[in-house]
């Protein structure tokens, strides 16, 4: 049992870092029909932005000099988007899906060969204060860092879902994702709901590569974790953002277990299996519900 | 005063589907626009409203006026918040959020007003306060109108433009359409309506205009149109066409018949 439930700690941790990429993902789908595949390299420049920050604020009292750095490093990507989106993607509204879809691609390449420079050959801190230190939870061994990832995603989904309910921005990018004609009869900016996606996207892909780099630090290869959404966005349906958070800890709970239990009861799996096993997982749903658990049928993929 | 002057639209940059329309909608009044399927209606609209771009449409010629300011070349978002809106054809409501999302999309230019509308949308059509929480693609049909109609209200603009709202509607409930119509007019708001419906529209309009084939063809008072028997004659169909040849003209006839009944 205290396997199971430190699996399952393990599981959510990672999976608030899948959970935040997907939900990238998703804002810019539902607002542009595109998927963006710069998500990874925006994961890339946050954690990079937030490790020379947190160096820059250490004179501030640990956790909060890095919850500050998450911060700035956040706004920093944000807008780091929001300057992609209106000079390089926004010329290109209109043209055909797949054309935008490879521009992201070729945006993720450039960002991360600059991020490359800065990061070196070797690993570098991102400054959190956890490491890989962890706190015994009535007998269950939990890491400090995956306690402060899943809080903070807990709380940044319930502003994202609040944002989208209530907020007038948050409503015109609903109105807008759903119909974009009659958005525009209501007198929405178009424009502005896609670079507000862009940033919010940006955003997330920053926490969520800081995440990532608690404990292990940043190298060069920090971005192919950002791959790891694509099963996530999969799994809850490209257009849904409940069902990003649900795909992306479901993704992390699959592997945290799998990668626990798979050594004693399917060995012959080999080892490491826990790696594609969100990809297996996926393909299943996918015979089952070709458009995800909660995405929308006509939904199209890219 | 909206004001159009010889406007001319192209779509595609080739499909000339206005050419030369000149109309006027005085502040306060009813403005009927009629004609059959693909006369140019729902063109012109797009083009006031600012909508033309979506569908690669342009203005190439003429004008568009609001109180003698041109508006043809502003974004749709810049015309909703000079005051004229438009309710587009089909309804095209936002299915998946709620009533009162709906309307609050419809506030967007208009934020600082949403208690105000909202309690006026809701006084219009108190079925939208008791659904306010339903969501929007689980209403009826006229429920669905008065949707499109309040969420437009919802910023207050002077001019409403209503693209056919009494299409597939039972009889009773276009009743209840115009008179929303002539409530909503009464409060203050100038109505351009375009319909297929002449009979309504000629009962609540002051001035009508015909179009056909992106052309002007008839521009008179309200009353002197829904006497007009060379207009009723030639709207049902028994005019030099003569006999009826495929089904395509079957429909097309049955459209005109049903276009004055
Ligand atoms: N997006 C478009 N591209 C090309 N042609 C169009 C487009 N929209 C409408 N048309 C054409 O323009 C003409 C007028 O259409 P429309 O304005 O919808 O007429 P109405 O509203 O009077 O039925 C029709 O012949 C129609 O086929
Ligand atoms: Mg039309």
């Amino acid at each position: 049992m205290t396997t199971f439930l430190q699996a399952v700690a393990g599981g959510l941790g990672q999976g608030s870092v899948y959970a935040l990429l997907a939900l990238g993902f998703v804002i810019i789908y539902k607002s542009m029909r595109v998927v963006s595949f710069a998500q990874p390299a925006f994961m890339l420049a946050g954690a990079l932005a937030v490790s020379f920050l947190a160096e820059a604020l250490l004179g501030i009292p640990s956790p909060w000099g890095f919850f500050l750095a998450l911060v700035l490093g956040a706004v920093g990507v944000a807008l780091l988007g929001l300057g992609i989106e209106r000079t390089v993607i926004r010329p290109m509204v209109g043209k055909p899906v797949f054309v935008i879809a490879i521009i992201t691609l070729g945006i993720d390449i450039v960002v991360r060969l600059v991020a490359n420079i800065f990061i070196g050959l070797d690993v570098r801190p991102v400054g959190d204060p956890w490491g890989l230190n962890s706190i015994n939870l009535g007998g269950v061994q939990v890491q400090e860092r995956h306690i402060v990832m899943l809080v903070t995603t807990v709380l940044l989904v319930a502003v994202l879902f609040s944002f989208f309910k209530y907020s007038r921005l948050g409503l015109a990018m609903r109105a807008a994702s759903f119909n974009q004609e009659t958005a525009l009869a209501q007198g929405i900016s178009v424009g502005t709901v896609f670079a507000t996606s862009w940033a919010m996207a940006g955003a997330l892909a920053a926490v969520a590569g800081t995440f990532q780099a608690t404990g292990a630090g940043i190298d060069q290869n920090l971005w192919i974790i950002g791959l790891k959404a694509l099963p996530a966005i999969i799994l809850g349906g490209l257009d849904s953002l409940g069902g990003a958070v649900i795909g992306g800890f479901t993704v992390g709970l699959v592997e945290s277990l799998v990668a626990t239990y798979q050594g004693d009861f399917a060995p012959w799996l080999g080892q490491n299996f826990s790696v594609v096993s969100a990809y297996v997982v996926m393909l299943l749903v996918l015979l089952v519900r070709p458009y995800g658990l909660f995405g929308t049928k006509e939904v199209e993929r890219v | 005063m909206l004001a159009v002057r010889n406007l001319e639209v192209v779509y595609d940059d080739v499909i000339l589907v206005l050419r030369g329309v000149s109309l006027e909608v005085p502040e306060g009044k009813i403005v009927a626009l009629l004609g059959a399927n693909g006369a140019g209606k729902t063109t012109l609209l797009r083009a006031i409203s600012g909508l033309l771009g979506v569908h690669e449409g342009e203005v190439t010629k003429g004008s568009i006026t609001l109180d003698d300011e041109p508006i043809h070349r502003s974004n749709a978002a810049r015309i909703v918040a000079r005051g004229i809106k438009q309710v587009q054809e089909g309804r095209q409501i936002f299915a998946e959020l709620t009533v009162e999302e709906n309307l609050r999309v419809g506030a967007h230019t208009n934020i600082k007003h949403l208690k105000e509308n909202l309690a006026r949308v809701y006084g219009l059509f108190p079925v939208l306060r008791d659904r306010r929480k339903r969501t929007a693609g689980y209403l009826s049909g006229g429920e669905q109108q008065m949707l499109a109609m309040g969420r437009a209200l919802m910023s207050d603009p002077s001019y409403l433009l209503l693209d056919e709202p009494s299409l597939g509607l039972a009889p009773l409930l276009v009743q209840q359409i115009r008179d929303l119509i002539v409530q909503i007019n009464e409060q203050g708001t100038t109505v351009l309506l375009v319909e297929q419906n002449a009979t309504m529209a000629l009962s609540i309009a002051e001035h009508g205009y015909v179009m056909e084939n992106g052309k002007i063809v008839m521009d008179k008072p309200a009353r002197e149109l829904l006497a007009d028997e060379d207009i009723r004659e030639f709207y049902l169909g028994l005019g030099a066409e003569g006999a009826v040849k495929s089904f395509r003209d079957v429909k097309h006839y049955k459209r005109r018949k049903r276009w004055l009944s």
